[in-house]
């Protein structure tokens, strides 16, 4: 080995923001400090805007038939206009992301569970038409029984829609998004839970809106806790969520998911308070989304985040060899 | 063909020793060895013809005439338009480094020159065929990822799941593309454009397991010659790839080359990503239909 002084092909890694470390910077080895893995082809604002809307759609289902089940038909009705509306624009959104908009049925081509983007595809291809079904009787109360047969499998499959975009980000070699596959689906469903909420909470007057609220407020707080959780146990990896764009919106999705828990704990009973958490909840589950599509577009373009981490498994994984071999 | 599209879960360390047969996991109950290349970079003098090759048999469309400042690479890395790169780096050796000589030979070191043609690594556990969604990339008769350009619809999802940053989506045809292997010339018992090109025999085409006989032999021979660097690269089935069916010899840290150190599929972990997501979806479910309880406005 050529040692330290390499004068080609070593950077210090550097970092943008002005955040603290948890882990000292390290040197490492590129290729003209080029990035090992391509860029992510997912566009913006589609794809991170589809996380949100997937979410946002997949909740309101759970909650449109919690409110039917307990007999609020504003809440319900809302939630089911909201839950279509949501994945219509989902949809328009991932056709457009396509290389090739024209062959978007390909996707329902073969079903494999080892491509969440497969599993997605149909996923969304019964809950969609389900969706439509339960707002279509809703708003027009027609056929009330298909109607309500398809509120009930709009909510078994809302919560899977709002889910597998987990899974579709971490099965990636995108750094951090896969090393965050522990977390990220608790994360999206959480964030899902608190903008189904808060829409409702925005939409819905006060004396219909109490699932909402709950929903709301599990669901922020949950988001926040499992957001400490991801940072603290991605180790280098984080700093990709706490600096740069990425980092401004995780902060920003962070104050307003506490300032809309807060809001709506306290005032959520009148309608101005609640107005205002519904929609600083909503727009911190958006943030959210970004802040982590961000973070993971960061971290496929710094080879340091691919090279940094493997080197050190490398070592671990000789320095744990070395201890099974050494007499005890 | 169409069916070939991967075996489900079939992946993870477990499965190190049916790695070597990635075409009878596919389904291919009797089928031709697997073939791959063995590009021995102590040999490449950098000439390119692979690039060349590559691009005249496959008809692939140029992508930039720019001068990048990176030595004599002026094509950067592989992308949906380029399947054969080389790589040129420029190594001052550090005098700690350099063989005692006597004082009176004060002259500083030649600058040590690298050159690397890099390629889609066939990899045995391929990322990008497990979470491609429609089955257009599959596995070819000849343990060879390959994508139907008929059936890719540019859904990006291979371009990220790769570990080795191969796959492009080209912009003006909107797919996914990538080294084939020459699939149409092997099928008719012909080697690779760019191994049948290039002069110095650094890009070796063949049966993998001899491939890696050979790729053995060579490391031991540089070493016995005092090359004490050379080492090989994807050529171990117990790597977190399972072995590549291109794998290489390198003469540094494979992230010298902007090859990643230690790649590990992403799909390995894609069972447990499941389960979270199973467990995370039910949580929903409850927390939505609990909502609803508590006191009746």
């Amino acid at each position: 080995m050529t040692g330290n002084g390499r004068a080609n092909g070593r950077k210090r890694g550097g970092r943008a923001g002005g955040e603290q470390l948890m882990v000292p910077p390290a040197e490492f080895g590129s290729y003209y400090g080029r990035p090992v893995l391509k860029d992510v082809v997912w566009g913006m604002p589609d794809v991170p805007g589809y996380l949100f809307l997937g979410g946002l759609a997949g909740a309101s289902s759970v909650l449109a038939a919690s409110a039917q089940l307990t007999g609020r038909a504003d809440l319900a009705r809302t939630a089911k206009t909201a839950a279509v509306g949501a994945i219509g624009l989902s949809a328009l959104a991932l056709v457009q992301d396509l290389g090739r908009p024209a062959r978007f049925y390909n996707m329902l081509r073969v079903f494999k569970p080892t491509s969440p983007m497969s599993v997605g595809s149909w996923l969304l291809s019964g809950y969609g038409p389900a969706a439509g079904v339960a707002a279509a009787s809703a708003l027009t109360g027609w056929l009330p029984g298909i109607g309500r047969a398809a509120t009930a499998a709009a909510a078994v499959l809302g919560p899977g829609v709002a889910g597998y975009t987990a899974a579709l980000l971490a099965d990636t070699a995108v750094p951090a998004w896969h090393d965050a596959h522990s977390e990220l689906p608790y994360l999206f469903v959480s964030s899902a839970a608190s903008a189904a909420g808060g829409l409702g909470l925005f939409l819905v007057r006060s004396d219909q809106s109490g699932p909402a609220r709950n929903l709301a407020m599990a669901g922020a707080g949950a988001e926040l806790i499992v957001k400490r959780l991801m940072i603290h146990r991605l180790g280098r990896v984080a700093e990709a969520y706490q600096t740069a764009r990425a980092g401004q919106l995780m902060n920003a999705a962070e104050i307003l998911s506490v300032a809309g828990l807060a809001t709506a704990a306290l005032g959520g009973r009148h309608r101005a308070a609640a107005t205002l958490a519904g929609a600083a909840l909503m727009a911190s589950s958006a943030f959210t989304r970004f802040g982590v599509f961000l973070a993971g577009q960061a971290t496929a373009r710094d080879p340091k985040y691919t090279v940094v981490p493997q080197r050190e498994r490398i070592q671990r994984q000789a320095e744990d060899a070395a201890q099974a071999s050494s007499p005890a | 063909m169409n069916t070939h599209v991967g075996a489900p879960f079939a992946t993870g360390p477990a499965d190190a020793a049916g790695g070597l047969d990635p075409a009878g996991r596919s389904g291919y109950a009797d089928h031709p060895p697997r073939m791959g290349f063995f590009t021995d970079t102590s040999v490449c003098i950098g000439c390119k013809a692979c690039e060349v090759a590559c691009k005249e048999w496959n008809s692939v469309p140029e992508d930039g005439i720019e001068l990048s400042g990176m030595s004599y690479d002026n094509t950067v890395s592989l992308s949906a338009s380029t399947w054969r790169h080389v790589a040129f780096i420029e190594q001052v050796v550090p005098p700690d480094a350099v063989p005692a000589l006597g004082d009176d030979l004060a002259e500083p070191p030649a600058p040590r020159w690298l050159m690397a043609s890099d390629v889609c690594k066939h990899c045995t556990e391929a990322g990008c065929l497990d979470v491609c969604p429609t089955g257009a990339i599959m596995r070819s008769e000849f343990g060879t990822v390959v994508i139907q350009d008929d059936v890719c619809n540019g859904c990006g999802y291979c371009v990220s799941a790769c570990p080795f940053g191969v796959i492009g989506r080209r912009e003006t045809d909107g797919g996914a593309h990538k080294c084939t292997l020459c699939y149409d010339r092997i099928v008719d018992g012909l080697t690779p454009a760019c191994a049948k090109a290039c002069p110095t025999e650094s890009i070796q085409f063949g049966q993998l397991d001899e491939l890696r006989e050979r790729a053995e032999e060579r490391v031991q021979e540089l070493h016995n010659a005092g090359v004490a660097e050379a080492r090989l690269y994807g050529e171990n089935p117990a790597d977190g790839v399972g072995g590549t069916g291109a794998f290489f010899l390198l003469l540094d840290e494979p992230e010298i080359y902007g090859l990643p150190p230690d790649p590990v599929v992403t799909t390995r972990d894609l069972p447990r990503m499941w389960r979270h997501v199973a467990t995370a979806a039910v949580a929903l479910l409850a927390a939505g239909l609990l909502s609803g309880l508590g006191r009746q406005p």
